[in-house]
């Protein structure tokens, strides 16, 4: 393939007030490749990204798209330019079709009004050209994350795009969504479209970039190919130090059963049953980690256990002691702690300060209250404390939750969890989103609460995940516990009994 | 080289709030977003807009709000006395007896706003606290003053708080949206005293059955006035009692527990519910407070200077709605909603009293308060514009982009 460069972006300069968020970066893109922009939170990539679609302009240095310089004034210059994006937030229309929502802007006509079977067919052309299974005249709202992923490449497409940037693009879908993506990429690199990935996780990036270009704090580090590229090597350009990508954790020792669920059935919102006759038990200074697909009850289970939401039926003991009528204020003084799967949906309460938020579940008792009278500078000597020792960076005491960068977020649910000092501790995806250095911190912390005595209830999406941090792995499917495992136990075997295929195959 | 060094992670870009949930809890967000700007520059929007309208009638703006500035009393700081033979003296008392009532109706939509909800039924309830103070200022004629106040004013504020609490009661338990029970409420309790005022109704005046008015109340239930006379619609003592309830709103919110259950559960309902606290009973709770500021607006007008309701004035009273300016104003703060209401009580009063034809077309006069009101609860409603436009203003004068100045973390 000839090494021809589509993209060039040199000497890219970009400083908004405090902040110089891109400095002398270089992008190099070639035609028909898969080129992964890596980098942390905060690193620059999308303001980058943002400059090359048009909607920052450099305070210093050059795009050359095809050889000639360019400067885009907008997104719709740059869109005009070749240049297509998909957002981390899908920016559709619900209520209109997969085809209304592509042509839009740009809609085909027959005479004033808007030629719908035109484009239908114009979509379902560019769909099979491209590979992209999705049904022009489905309404949006009924289609899954993944195709409304599709329906945001199509649009770009119908474009006219030939340099696409995807921004993270796997972080909203499931791994199963994540490998046909990959394929859809796949074959758009094979008609010659260059594709940017812009991801933090390593692991997706060896997997589909030809080449990888690393920002640090706004400054290119270096475009290496894929080949000869490691994990740790990507980890250590991206963060600047060594990384550990291993979980060094002793053996577990595995002390009383301080949560036992016993044929727990939970029904969702729409009064589905979504857990279907779970038992288990987890131990002081042990992890269990529950491994699934998402949607198959994890959710569910979690809030059951936390008191969030009432069980069908089934029991739920803490610490011997079984709860019979579960809610969320019970289950927190039986000293359940819960780092929520959603920390800014659940979590936090965003437009509070560090401080109230630390106090979420004991804002009414001594010392934060008497009374009912609050006291709130005790609220903030503490949460002063606890941001030195879990190391939160962003802010103080009385600064808004929702200024911190994800990590540091997560970082003060963390610290409000387990200064509670709880018997159990369920982590729901208590890495999601977050960078290198804070999943390691985390892990880290994780695996001393363990040591201390505590049982701790892991759940997540990432297999990697529950694989390096659990003593014991319980994988869930639709509702129902299909497999455990103690010891090793490789990545397929799970992969298939996540899918359901376990059972059936095997009998 | 440890290995394990967290505070060498980089610096990371706050991500972006998600801006989910109710309409009143956007509307609530929002106005926490520019400080004291916006809801300046809404007012001086709505009143150029406002001054569009005098223009359109062919009269000078400038002129205009000049007189109802001077008609509002608010001259009176230039020259200041107690002494009411002063006219500008006597306009001030009138437009702090408006501000009085619009403090508390304020207050009313502002605290279930600071809990997520939208309470449009001010006006049901200050009626509902109209129609218990004057039942009650009329019967115990006997009771010696302080103990008949005191039992007017809790008797109204207890019904306030119960009616709205009908409106909590349902969004807690059936999921029926406040905004249409609280409507729904409104219209009842206006009927319900249309009814009990009117013709042979239970709390018509006893003397002339022919007009439909109820009785006054006793002497003994009549607040004392403090500036000018009882019998000229003198400013009563109630002042202090809302300037009172705008202390206890901000101590209730912001140093209680109470407050911070409001607070958490009107940012984000599913963490508070994360956090322990009962949403529903905070839902009731909240709308019950609010309803208890409204009924506490109608007992102190009953008994600061109405002393009677007529039929015909129900329809025309809309201080209940006024509140909802006051409250979207002054961004649901205690500060802000007293000073909204001292705006919008100078208005009313301003706008509705001895201006004359050669300044204003009388037809407007009154009505400029609503255009005003209105444009303002438009825009407050819009007030992504407003910040565009101060951000343009902004952009255009140090050419930089309109971007939120983030810090590093």
């Amino acid at each position: 393939m000839a090494a021809e460069n589509v993209l060039e972006m040199r000497g890219i300069r970009k400083e908004f007030p405090g902040v110089i968020a891109n400095d002398d970066v270089n992008l190099e893109v070639r035609r028909g490749e898969v080129h992964a922009l890596l980098g942390e939170n905060g690193a620059g990539k999308s303001t980058l990204m943002n400059i090359l679609y048009g909607l920052y302009k450099p305070d210093a240095g050059q795009i050359l798209l095809d050889g000639k310089p360019s400067a885009f004034g907008s997104a719709r210059e740059a869109i005009q330019a070749g240049i297509g994006m998909v957002h981390q937030h899908f920016m559709l229309i619900p209520v209109m079709t997969v085809a209304e929502n592509i042509v839009l802007g740009v809609e085909p006509r027959d005479h004033l009004l808007l030629d719908e079977r035109g484009a239908e067919r114009r979509v379902r052309d560019l769909s099979e050209r491209f590979n992209l299974a999705v049904d022009p005249t489905a309404l949006v709202r009924d289609i899954t994350v993944g195709q409304q992923q599709r329906v945001e490449i199509l649009k770009a497409l119908y474009r006219g795009a030939d340099v696409l940037i995807l921004d993270e693009p796997t972080a909203v879908l499931t791994p199963q969504e994540a490998g046909e993506l990959f394929e859809i990429v796949g074959s758009l690199k094979e008609s010659g479209k260059s594709i940017i990935f812009i991801s933090h996780k390593l692991n997706e990036v060896l997997e589909i970039a030809d080449r990888i270009t690393v920002l640090r704090r706004g400054r290119t580090i270096e475009t290496v190919p894929r080949e000869g590229a490691t994990e740790e090597s990507l980890a250590r350009a991206m963060v600047g130090r060594e990384v550990l990508l291993r979980v060094e954790k002793g053996p577990a020792n595995p002390g009383d059963v301080l949560l036992a669920v016993e044929n727990l059935h939970v029904r969702d919102d729409r009064d589905l049953e979504k857990v279907r006759g779970v038992s288990f038990e987890v131990r002081a200074g042990e992890i269990v980690g529950i491994a699934g697909v998402d949607g198959n009850g994890q959710t569910e289970l979690i809030d059951a256990i936390t008191g969030l939401r009432v069980p069908e039926d089934g029991t739920i003991t803490v610490a011997g002691k079984e709860v019979d009528r579960t809610g969320a204020r019970e289950m927190l003084d039986l000293g359940v702690g819960h780092i929520p799967e959603d920390r800014q949906r659940r979590g936090l309460v965003l437009e509070f300060s560090i401080a109230e938020n630390i106090a979420l579940h004991d804002y009414a008792d001594a010392p934060n209250a008497k009374w009912g009278w609050l006291y709130p500078r005790r609220m903030v000597e503490r949460a002063g404390r606890l941001i030195k020792d879990f190391d939160v960076r962003g802010g103080g005491p009385l600064t808004r939750a929702g200024g911190l960068s994800g990590g540091n977020q997560q970082k003060v649910v963390v610290a409000r969890e387990i200064a509670r000092n709880p018997k159990v501790l369920i982590a729901a995806q208590p890495t999601r989103g977050l960078d290198v250095g804070a999943i390691e911190y985390l892990h880290r912390r994780i695996v001393e609460e363990r040591d201390k005595g505590r049982a701790v209830l892991l759940i997540s999406l990432e297999l990697d995940e529950i694989l390096s941090l659990s003593d014991r792995i319980l994988v869930l499917f639709e509702g129902e516990v299909v497999g455990e495992h103690t010891g090793a136990v490789s990545e397929q075997e799970i992969g298939l009994e996540m899918l359901g295929a376990s059972d059936r195959t095997a009998a | 080289m440890t290995g394990i060094d967290p505070k060498s992670s980089l610096p990371e870009s706050p991500e972006e709030a998600s801006e989910t949930g109710t309409l009143a809890a956007r509307i609530s967000l929002k106005q926490r977003g520019g400080g004291i700007v916006v809801p300046a520059l809404t007012a001086v929007v709505a009143f150029l807009m406002g001054g569009l309208v005098v223009l359109a009638t062919g009269h000078n703006p400038l002129l205009a709000y000049h007189d109802i500035f001077d008609g509002a009393g608010l001259n009176w700081v230039f020259h200041p006395t107690t002494n009411l033979a002063s006219t500008a003296a006597y306009n001030l008392s009138q437009t702090l007896l408006q501000t009085t009532t619009l403090i508390l109706c304020g207050l009313a939509v502002a605290f279930a706003f600071r809990c997520g909800m939208f309470n449009i039924g001010g006006q049901g309830q200050y009626f509902v606290g109209i129609i218990v103070a004057n039942w009650l200022g009329v019967s115990f004629a006997s009771m010696s003053p302080l103990p008949h106040i005191l039992l007017c004013v809790v008797a109204a504020t207890v019904a306030g708080a119960l009616w709205a609490g009908i409106a909590g009661f349902l969004k807690a338990t059936v999921g029926a949206h406040e905004v249409i029970s609280t409507i729904m409420l409104n219209w009842i309790a206006i009927w319900v005293a249309e009814w009990l005022f009117g013709d042979g109704g239970p709390l018509q005046n006893s003397s002339n059955p022919s007009v439909p008015v109820s009785n006054d109340i006793a002497d003994s239930a009549k607040l004392p006035v403090f500036w000018g006379q009882q019998e000229l619609q003198g400013l009563h003592v109630g002042l202090f009692v809302a300037l009172g309830a705008l202390v206890v709103f901000y101590l209730l919110l912001n140093r209680t527990t109470l407050g911070y259950e409001v607070r958490a559960v009107g940012f984000n309902p599913d963490a508070a519910a994360y956090g322990g606290i009962n949403v529903r009973k905070n839902l009731i709770r909240a709308m019950a407070i609010s309803g208890a500021f409204a009924g506490l607006a109608g007992a102190l007008d009953m008994l600061g200077y109405l002393y009677h309701e007529g039929q015909n004035d129900i329809p025309v009273s809309s201080v209940g709605f006024l509140g909802i300016a006051v409250a979207l104003l002054g961004r649901n703060t205690a500060v802000g909603t007293g000073l909204a209401a001292l705006l919008f009580g100078a208005l009313l009063f301003g706008t509705t009293h001895g201006l004359n034809s050669t300044v204003i077309q009388p037809e407007l006069a009154g009505n400029l308060t609503y255009i005003i009101q209105g444009l303002i609860v438009l825009f407050v409603g819009a007030d992504v514009l407003i910040l565009y436009l101060w951000n343009s203003r902004r952009k255009l004068r140090r050419s930089r982009p309109p971007l939120p100045a983030r810090e590093p973390a």
